[in-house]
C-alpha cells in the first residue's frame, strides 16, 4: 500500500487546511493573517535541514530522545496474549510527549522574531514542557489553564511558576480546558505582533494540526526503527494504540503507520463514568457530532442547538469538548478505530501498571491501557501491540489516592493541594 | 435590495451617518430583550444587531461573554432568536436586523434550514465571527443566494495585500473592528481609525462602519465623523447586565445615537 500514491493516507491535509471535510481556518479576520504567515514560515522550516538539525540536537540532548521501546514482559506474560511493547515518552525531559511539539513551535516562534509566547493547558503537562522550553530560550510565557485544573492540578501548577511563567486562571465560561483556548485565541487577537500562540495538541486551525502531528510523529518514527531493532528487518507492529485528548500523542504514534494497511490503528477516548446522555465523558468520536470549534470543524460534544457541551473524565489532559480534525477524518474513513473507556477501567489499568511494570503512569495513557488490558488476552502470542506511555503520573498521584480512598491529607503534599 | 441596502440609501440621501447597536438575544431574559429591540429604532438605532448566544465566543471580551452565558441560562435557543427577530418584524418591517454570533449553532441547525427560517424571520444580513474569506462556502456564498446580506469583518490586521479577499464577498456594509482585541477591552481612537476607513474606502463602495470600544456619545461621534457610522455593543450590554429598566437602557442608547447622528 505505501507504494499507491493515490491511496494514500498521508497525504492531508489539502491545500485549505482539510482532512476529508474536518479541520479548515474557522478563525476571525484578526487572526487570519497571522495564521497564513505561521503556515509559510512552516512549510519553509519544515524543508530547512538547519531546523531539523536544531530539533534532532535538542530532542536527542534536552528531552532525552529516542525514548525506549520497552517490552512489558509481566504484562505481556500476566494478559496471556499479545506481547505488548511500551513507547516510554513517560521518559522525555518534563515527563509526557508534550515537549516534542513545543520545542518545534517554540524554534519556529523564534525564526518567526516573536518574544512571547502563550498557551493552554488543561492537565498542566502542555503547560509545563511551554514553560520549560521558554525558559530555555529566555522567552516571556503567559499560560491560560482553567480555574477547575488549576485546583486539580495544583503541582503542575507552581512547576510553571517555578519555571518562570505566569500562569493565568481562566474562569470564563466554566473554566476548563476549552475555556482556556478561548482565553488564549483571546490574547493572541489583542497581541498579535510579539505573541506566538503554542497550541498543545493536534487541533486547531491550520497548520496547527498537521505541524503538531509532524512534530509528534518523531514518536511513531522510532518505534519503526526501534522495532525491527529488536524483532527483525521489516517487522511492523500489528497493533499500535494511544489515548486521545486532542490526540496529539496519539497521531503522533499513528501516522507513520497510515500507509502500513496491516497495522491496526486504535485511539482511546475517556468514557468518563460512561458514554451516556449526561455528557458525563470526553468521547468526542462516539458520543458527539461534527461541528465547529476553536478554528476547525471537528466531532464534538454538543447540545441540538449547536452549544458546546463541558466533558468530564478524571484525566483533566482528555478533559476537551473535542478531537483533532485528523481523528475525526480517520474515523469517518475507517482506518482507525475508536473505543472508550471509563474512569474506573482507567484506574484499575494505573493500578497494573505500577504492580506489573513498576511504572507509575499518568492517568491518559492508563486508559490507552485499559484497552490494552481487555484485548490483549483475546490476541494471539505473535501479535506485536505497541501502546504509547505518553506521561508520568507524578501529577495524578493524588488525584488517584483519592480516588481510592487513601488519605494524603496529613503529608505536606496532601495539605497544599486544593 | 435588502433592507440593509435601503437603510444606507435613507441615510445616504438625509446626509446621515448610521449608528448600529448590538444586544444579545434573550439577554437578560425573551420578553425583556423583546421589549428593548422594539425600543432600539424610536430610541434612534438604523440597525440592530442582535447576537446569538454561543458558548465559547472567542471574539467576545468579559461582558458579551457573560450576556451570552445569561441568554443561555435562560434557555435562549437559535429557535427563540428567530422568534424574537420575527415578534419584532410584526411591529417593524424596516430597521435592519444584523445577526452576529459564531458558526456552530448555524452549522447545527443545518446551512439550509438556517437560511430559510432566517429570511422568514425577517433577518437581513449575517456577521459571522469565524468564518474568514478561506471558508465563503460554508455560508457566505449559500447567504448571498438565499438574499442575505454577509458583512465581513475587516480588521487592522487586513492588510492591503488581504484587503480585495475580504471586501470580494462582502455585501450590505463593511464592519470595520477598530482594535486589535475582544469587545469591550480597548478604546477606539478616530485619529487612527480614519485612515483606514479611507484606506478600505478605495477599495469598495459599501459602507464602512466602524465597531469595537465605542462606549461614549462622544466616541461615537468621533468614530462616526470619520466613517459611515459606528456600532455599540458592550457599553450597551453593560447597562442590561446592570439590571437598568428598559426605558433607561434605551435612553442611554439614544444618547449614543444622537452623538453619532451629529457627525
Ligand atoms: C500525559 C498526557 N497524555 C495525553 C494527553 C492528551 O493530549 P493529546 O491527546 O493531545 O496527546 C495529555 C494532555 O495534557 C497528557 O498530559
Amino acid at each position: 500500500m505505501s507504494n499507491d500514491l493515490f491511496n494514500s493516507f498521508m497525504t492531508g491535509p489539502d491545500e485549505n487546511g482539510r482532512f476529508g471535510d474536518f479541520g479548515g481556518r474557522f478563525v476571525s479576520e484578526t487572526l487570519m493573517p497571522l495564521i497564513l504567515d505561521l503556515e509559510a514560515e512552516y512549510e519553509k522550516a519544515k524543508d530547512d535541514p538547519t531546523f531539523w538539525a536544531e530539533m534532532d540536537d535538542l530532542w536527542k540532548h534536552y528531552v532525552g530522545r529516542p525514548s525506549p521501546l520497552y517490552h512489558a514482559s509481566r504484562m505481556t506474560e500476566e494478559l496471556g496474549g499479545a506481547k505488548i511493547y511500551l513507547k516510554r515518552d513517560e521518559l522525555n525531559h518534563t515527563g509526557a510527549h508534550k515537549v516534542n511539539n513545543v520545542l518545534g513551535q517554540i524554534i519556529l516562534a523564534r525564526r518567526m522574531g516573536k518574544t512571547r509566547i502563550i498557551a493552554e493547558t488543561g492537565a498542566g503537562q502542555h503547560g509545563v514542557a511551554t514553560a520549560t522550553v521558554c525558559a530555555k530560550f529566555g522567552l516571556k510565557c503567559v499560560v491560560y489553564m482553567g480555574a477547575h485544573d488549576v485546583k486539580r492540578q495544583a503541582p503542575n501548577v507552581f512547576r510553571m511558576r517555578l519555571l518562570g511563567a505566569d500562569v493565568i486562571p481562566v474562569t470564563s465560561g466554566r473554566g476548563t480546558l476549552k475555556d482556556a483556548m478561548n482565553d488564549a485565541l483571546r490574547d493572541w487577537v489583542t497581541n498579535v505582533h510579539d505573541t506566538f500562540y503554542c497550541i498543545g495538541t493536534a487541533a486547531g486551525p491550520h497548520p496547527y494540526p498537521a505541524m503538531v502531528r509532524d512534530f509528534q510523529s518523531i514518536i511513531g518514527k522510532e518505534v519503526r526503527w526501534q522495532l525491527e531493532e529488536q524483532e527483525g528487518e521489516g517487522r511492523l507492529p500489528d497493533t499500535v494504540i494511544a489515548a486521545i485528548g486532542g490526540g496529539s500523542n496519539a497521531i503522533g504514534l499513528f501516522y507513520p503507520f497510515l500507509d502500513e494497511k496491516s497495522v491496526n490503528i486504535i485511539g482511546v477516548e475517556a468514557g468518563g463514568r460512561g458514554v451516556n446522555a449526561k455528557m458525563e465523558h470526553c468521547a468526542s468520536l462516539s458520543g458527539g457530532r461534527p461541528g465547529v470549534l476553536h478554528g476547525n470543524r471537528t466531532y464534538l460534544l454538543q447540545d441540538d442547538d449547536g452549544q458546546i457541551l463541558e466533558g468530564y473524565s478524571i484525566s483533566a489532559g482528555l478533559d476537551y469538548p473535542g478531537i483533532g480534525p485528523e481523528h475525526s477524518w480517520l474515523n469517518d474513513i475507517g482506518r482507525a478505530q475508536y473505543v472508550s473507556i471509563t474512569d474506573k477501567e482507567a484506574l484499575e489499568a494505573f493500578q497494573f501498571s505500577c504492580s506489573m511494570e513498576g511504572i507509575i503512569p499518568a492517568l491518559e495513557p492508563s486508559h490507552a491501557l485499559a484497552h490494552v488490558m481487555k484485548i490483549a488476552p483475546t490476541l494471539p502470542k505473535d501479535h506485536i501491540l505497541v501502546m504509547n506511555m505518553c506521561g508520568r503520573g507524578d501529577k495524578d498521584v493524588q488525584t488517584v489516592a483519592r480516588h481510592l480512598g487513601f488519605d494524603m491529607s496529613d503529608t505536606e503534599e496532601g495539605r497544599s493541594a486544593d | 435590495m435588502t433592507r440593509i441596502d435601503a437603510k444606507f440609501a435613507e441615510l445616504n440621501a438625509a446626509g446621515k451617518k448610521a449608528f448600529v447597536a448590538y444586544v444579545m438575544a434573550g439577554d437578560p431574559d425573551y420578553d425583556t430583550s423583546l421589549e428593548i429591540i422594539k425600543g432600539l429604532p424610536g430610541a434612534g438605532v438604523d440597525i440592530i444587531e442582535l447576537g446569538l448566544p454561543f458558548t465559547d465566543p472567542m471574539a467576545d471580551g468579559p461582558t458579551i461573554q457573560l450576556a451570552g452565558q445569561r441568554a443561555l441560562d435562560g434557555g435562549m435557543t437559535m429557535e427563540q432568536t428567530l422568534d424574537l427577530a420575527t415578534e419584532f418584524r410584526r411591529v417593524d418591517d424596516t430597521t435592519p436586523i444584523v445577526l452576529m454570533g459564531y458558526y456552530n449553532p448555524i452549522y447545527s441547525r443545518g446551512v439550509d434550514k438556517f437560511l430559510i427560517d432566517a429570511k422568514l424571520a425577517g433577518i437581513d444580513g449575517l456577521i459571522v465571527v469565524d468564518l474568514p474569506p478561506e471558508e465563503d462556502s460554508e455560508l457566505c456564498i449559500p447567504a448571498q443566494a438565499a438574499g442575505l446580506n454577509f458583512i465581513r469583518l475587516a480588521t487592522p490586521t487586513t492588510d492591503d495585500k488581504r484587503l480585495p479577499k475580504v471586501l470580494q464577498n462582502t455585501s450590505g456594509f463593511v464592519y470595520y473592528v477598530s482594535i486589535t482585541g475582544i469587545t469591550g477591552s480597548a478604546e477606539a481612537e478616530a485619529t487612527d481609525v480614519g485612515p483606514e476607513v479611507t484606506r478600505i474606502k478605495s477599495k469598495t463602495d459599501l459602507p464602512v462602519i466602524v465597531g469595537f470600544g465605542i462606549n461614549t456619545p462622544e466616541k461615537a461621534h468621533n468614530i462616526a465623523s470619520v466613517a459611515d457610522g459606528a456600532v455599540v455593543g458592550s457599553a450597551i450590554v453593560s447597562q442590561i447586565a446592570a439590571g437598568k429598566p428598559v426605558a433607561d437602557v434605551l435612553a442611554f442608547v439614544k444618547s449614543l445615537a444622537d452623538g453619532a447622528h451629529r457627525a
